[in-house]
């Protein structure tokens, strides 16, 4: 079967869909949970939401819903433990990590048929996605992404200050806790495509590759979205391919793709910050006097390859540890 | 900052009788203080004597016990007109975990009139630039707030309190581990707040260039207050006839001052008991 031919067929086409959106929510609120040190919210979010999923397929009932529903409950009840527990309630919300998933296998043990089923929610199963499946992520996407780029002044003011924002008159916890929802809504949105026990990486790898070159949240939100949406989509294109040769999951191409945007821009991020150091103005003032240096045979131009620091009006060109500053036909020692 | 008028006679903020206590332990009793329109007010005193409790109760971050906080004449519970109110909280950084641009910071300060779902107005780009302006920080406005120092991130806050252009000022330590020349930065913006007529409440250990703004000084020892009256040296604060022993080289701006008002006797998933 030719490529063109296997992306026309409809569970290619839903699979596609699903995965762009995906790659659109995930990261949106991906951004808020790290801006507030919350990175690993949607792991603990996901392993909750494996009970739901269970208790979805051992009640013969829809497992979205039914993790949709078990996952907000224990984002909001990791909120609550978070705004009362100190340090972050990190033991609290690593037991009800561990319930979560406990649980979920436990039901699935109970029932007897579906652990192969909650197999596909735990890793993903892009190419199984019904019809309705689609509808029902589209739906929840493209709330999550309203909300997050709607409310995005007020929730990155809550994020970034809560006492401040507090004094300003914003319902702090409501957005704490909708900022908990909206996480748990997108775990289960990307539990089709990456799988529960993978879900975070979609929140989190690509706002941690965005912010190695962005200096901006709103720069961070655009351009975490962008990698996403890519990692997405490039990782189903390149797992669809690839099972030509072998058996490749979608969900694992999907998170090793970010993975491999961030190991890129890594050393890139590096880079320009040392780079944004080194070029940073030298302190206001000098010493009194004038000192100037010895015998210098070397011009320094803007073109003469040294590094060229402002400081006060002037240029200090900086090499082998002096600052050299141009005065009268000589260099200065600055 | 002319919308809003104040009203003759009513003072900015009040608290009668105010008494806060921080995991059952009482830690403020008894505070009366009235701060009148256009006032410029210190609250000092040692690490621990409450004085950040003080204005955190005076904002609403901190519930009393007993007693009564007014806003314009407003009480606390009933207060809803935050755009008049301008708060700095203490804090060692502006930073959070993802990049944030100081233009950004202090457009969060705008908050306070804009109405949800709304993109900018024009008006509310001129006092966010009109903000960076006072503080001297315009021509960074596109940095990460991470990259500046302490004393200008501090300025940052103070900018994003100025942009929602409120006439009361809450500024909790806001020259706490600040060099001296952003000190004096600081001290030319509350000056120009002065100058335009806002009423300033200010926690300060040392007061170092605000000294001269001052128009009434508040000391506070052990969650009472000792003295209120004409402004203080700084190490006035500490004499003995304010039963305070000299205490500012002792000062630990990473650990600021818990006294011991709440014994520390907790387990990790309990309700943190703060100052």
């Amino acid at each position: 079967m030719s490529p063109v031919e296997l992306f026309s067929l409809p569970f290619m086409q839903r699979a596609l869909i699903a995965a762009l959106l995906t790659g659109l929510a995930a990261p949106a609120i991906g951004t808020f949970l790290v801006q507030r040190r919350l990175a690993l919210m949607g792991d603990g979010i996901g392993h909750v939401a494996v009970t739901g999923v269970a208790l979805g397929l051992l009640t013969n009932t829809s497992p979205v819903w039914t993790a949709v529903v078990v996952a907000v409950l224990g984002a909001v009840l990791i909120e609550i433990i978070r705004e009362r527990g100190q340090t972050n309630g990190d033991v609290a919300l690593a037991l009800l990590f561990y319930g979560g998933l406990a649980g979920g296998i436990f039901l699935s043990g109970v029932d007897g048929q579906s652990a192969a089923s909650l197999n596909r929610y735990l890793f993903g199963s892009l190419t199984t996605i019904s019809a309705d499946d689609v509808i029902v992520t589209m739906v929840l996407a493209i709330a999550v992404v309203g909300l997050c780029v709607g409310l995005a002044p007020q929730l990155f003011a809550v994020a970034q200050d809560q006492e401040f924002a507090r004094v300003a008159g914003l319902q702090v916890r409501f957005y704490n806790v909708l900022v908990a929802v909206l996480a748990a809504v997108s775990v289960t949105v990307a539990m089709r495509t990456v799988g529960l026990l993978l879900v975070s990486a979609l929140m989190v790898v690509p706002v941690a590759t965005a912010q190695q070159l962005t200096r901006s949240f709103r720069a961070t939100i655009v351009a975490a979205m962008a990698l996403g949406t890519v990692a997405s989509v490039g990782g189903l294109v390149v797992a669809t391919f690839a099972s030509y040769e072998v058996d490749v999951a979608p969900g694992p191409t999907i998170v090793l793709l970010a993975l491999a945007c961030y190991v890129i821009a890594w050393p890139i991020g590096i880079w320009s910050r040392h780079r944004a150091r080194l070029r940073e103005p030298f302190a206001e003032g000098q010493l009194p006097g004038h000192d100037a240096c010895d015998e210098h045979p070397h011009t320094h131009g803007p073109t003469c390859g040294h590094l060229a620091v402002p400081h006060d009006d002037h240029v200090d060109y900086v090499h082998d540890g002096h600052r050299h500053a141009v005065h009268e036909g000589h260099y200065d020692e600055h | 900052m002319t919308e809003n008028p104040p009203e003759p006679g009513v003072p900015a903020v009040s608290i009668s009788n105010g008494s806060v206590a921080l995991g059952g332990r009482p830690v403020l009793r008894g505070i009366d203080l009235e701060v009148g329109s256009g006032d410029f007010v210190a609250l000092m005193g040692a690490n621990g004597s409450g004085k950040s409790t003080l204005v955190r109760s005076l904002v609403g971050l901190r519930p009393l016990v007993a007693g009564e906080v007014r806003l314009f004449g407003t009480p606390l519970d009933e207060y809803d007109e935050w755009c008049r109110i301008g708060f700095v909280p203490q804090r060692a950084t502006a930073a959070a975990g993802v990049p944030a641009s100081v233009w950004e910071v202090v457009a969060a300060g705008r908050l306070t009139r804009r109405r949800l779902l709304r993109p900018l107005s024009r008006a509310d780009r001129a006092a966010i630039t009109d903000a960076l302006e006072v503080v001297g920080l315009e021509h960074r406005r596109r940095d990460a707030v991470s990259n500046l120092s302490g004393g200008q991130q501090q300025r940052v806050l103070i900018a994003r309190a100025l942009a929602g252009e409120p006439e009361l000022f809450f500024l909790d330590e806001p020259t706490a581990g600040v060099d001296l020349p952003n000190q004096q930065v600081l001290a030319d913006t509350l000056r120009k707040l002065k100058d335009r007529g806002a009423t300033i409440v200010l926690v300060a250990h040392e007061l170092g260039p605000l000294a001269g703004l001052v128009d009434r000084a508040v000391v506070m020892r052990d969650g009472r207050i000792v003295y209120d009256g004409a402004p203080l040296q700084d190490h006035e604060v500490h004499q003995p006839w304010l039963g305070e022993p000299h205490s500012h080289h002792h000062h630990h701006p990473d650990r600021p001052g818990r006294g011991d008002h709440v014994p520390v006797v907790a387990s990790p998933i309990d309700r943190p008991e703060r100052r």
